[in-house]
């Protein structure tokens, strides 16, 4: 871009990228009926939002004005290419009598809905529900995508592709699904949502330790869900679970360093981060049986109340875990019970629910179960054991700061 | 609408008593009468021993082998063709499909234009 961008300007349209992409990209899909051609047209109205705008007085509704633009693009280029497209096959819409989506402020369907649905369908590949959600939901380039999965751009490109092909040739429809189909839908969205917030929690590899871009993608997903439906527990419970658990980033890095829980500076907790979270679990707790999400929330609550570490209500925390390991049973589920056993009756019975656990063929090759058991050995006064299973989970871990964190506590245990 | 193929997989080697075999007959009986309006045709298959496969062997000629095309454990015994509105459709269809020992498979049939 040639003209000079006014700095007021190009904040606000950010802004109104972050806060209005998905909205304004769902309204131009219903248009378009072309993923393709909507996302080249919702571009194009940013960019004219950043010439077009001026400093101290952008437009009282961003997102209606940027829909407008987008639509009144995408019309235009659909007469343009009407000959060359007419063949094209176009995304299915409602079967001929469905009800509109309800418009928003400006008179304009909120279609954001059957936009997740679609992204999120479970008839598309993980990877690739997780990459279209980024896309479309977030509006990240296919660049920023790749570097969220450190994976190639061509190769996101690929899998971006190869998905909107399937949308098309499948007829995977643009739709939010009956509400016999909504409970496993919903918890598809969730997934997708989850699987985001612990990548950018806690990067499987690299040398973060926390990848911001990811947690924030992460938050404004979960809050937009909660806006959208607003009814189901886990959509709050898992909104409530971000919240509680990325209220604690700035208290686990010490320089570059982890810094575990029990070591935290509890002042640099997010309060007000933690004070929503824990009315969220709440509301969430009150919708009867409560889901993996739910419960992972309110576990995360159990320890932000607490004022010092030692305060923990670790018998709470074990019956959590057990509620939790009913509805998502999990090795991993079993490991946290493990550790956490073992700070409500002492270390032997942590280490006795762990040496169960050794046997599970699906936590050979995870890190954190030598590393508790690491722990729990030295609490017992077993150095020589607990150095071993120090070094076993150095062996497999492959994130830096994780490495330098083991590293330390194995240089710690006394001689 | 779109037409969709849903293709049945199962484990041949499986034992399968009279009574499991009247249950999946049974199972297509109601699949059937419940979709008919959806159904553009189906039929099962005799299994893999009974197939034979044919490859282009590379000098002009063909191979002919004793055999299905892959290896599986899971062989192709049948198929429906259906018509649906979308994937969602074809899904519920095949959920419908009895499937023991294995699955089904849905794929879009490809309209190709020759015009």
């Amino acid at each position: 871009m040639t003209a000079r961008v006014d700095p007021a300007v190009a904040e606000a349209v950010a802004d109104a990228h972050r806060r209005e992409w998905a909205y304004v990209l769902a309204a131009t899909v219903r248009v378009t009926r072309d993923l393709d051609l909507a996302e080249e047209c919702v571009q194009d109205a940013y960019t004219r939002a950043l010439v077009t705008w001026t400093a101290g007085s952008p437009p009282a509704n961003p997102g209606a004005w940027l829909t407008t633009v987008a639509r009144r693009r995408a019309l235009d280029l659909a007469r343009r290419r009407a000959t060359a497209r007419r063949a094209l096959p176009l995304l299915v819409e409602d079967a001929i009598v469905a009800p509109p989506a309800a418009p928003g402020e400006a008179g304009i369907p909120d279609d954001r809905l059957r936009l997740v649905f679609t992204c999120c369908h479970p008839a598309l590949g993980a990877d690739a529900r997780v990459a279209l959600t980024l896309r479309m939901m977030c509006g990240l380039s296919t660049a920023e995508v790749a570097r969220a999965f450190l994976v190639t751009e061509a190769t996101m490109a690929a899998r971006i592709t190869r998905a909107k092909k399937k949308i098309i040739a499948a007829r995977i429809p643009y739709r939010e699904p009956p509400p016999e189909e909504l409970p496993e839908r919903v918890s598809a969205v969730l997934d997708v949502v989850h699987l985001l917030f612990s990548t950018g929690h806690a990067p499987p590899a690299g040398d973060r330790l926390v990848r911001a871009d990811l947690v924030s993608s992460a938050l404004d997903l979960a809050t937009m869900l909660r806006d959208l439906l607003p009814g189901h527990a886990e959509v709050t419970g898992l909104l409530a679970l971000v919240l509680l658990t990325d209220a604690r980033r700035e208290a686990r890095l010490r320089e570059g360093r982890l810094v575990l829980l029990a070591d935290q500076d509890r002042t640099l907790w997010d309060r007000r981060a933690i004070t929503t979270g824990t009315a969220l679990v709440r509301e969430a707790l009150r919708g009867g049986r409560p889901g993996r999400f739910t419960l992972m929330a309110a576990i995360a609550a159990v320890h932000d109340e607490a004022p010092t570490y030692a305060d923990t209500d670790w018998r709470e925390i074990v019956a959590l875990y057990d509620l939790l390991a009913r509805v998502w049973p999990s090795p991993v589920v079993a490991l946290n019970r493990a550790v956490a056993l073992g700070f409500a009756l002492g270390p032997s019975e942590g280490l006795a629910a762990l040496d169960v656990l050794a046997a599970d063929p699906r936590l050979a090759g995870y890190g954190y179960l030598p590393a508790a058991r690491a722990d729990l050995l030295a609490r017992t006064g077993d150095t020589g054991a607990a150095r071993l299973a120090y070094q076993e989970a150095l062996l497999l871990t492959e994130n830096t700061v994780e490495r330098a964190f083991l590293a330390d506590r194995l240089a710690a245990l006394s001689p | 609408m779109s037409e969709y193929l849903i293709l049945i997989y199962a484990d041949e080697t499986a034992p399968v008593t009279t009574e499991d075999q009247q249950q999946v007959h049974k199972g297509h009986m109601e699949f059937g009468q419940n979709n008919g309006p959806s159904l553009r045709g189906g039929n099962a298959l005799h299994g893999t021993e009974t197939a034979t496969s044919i490859r282009p062997d590379g000098s002009g000629g063909f191979s002919v082998t004793d055999g299905a095309f892959a290896e599986t454990k899971e062989a192709l015994g049948g198929y429906y063709l259906v018509e649906a509105d979308d994937l969602d459709g074809a899904i519920a269809l095949a959920k419908q499909v009895p499937m023991p020992n294995g699955g089904v498979e849905v794929r879009p049939i490809r309209v190709i234009d020759f015009s």
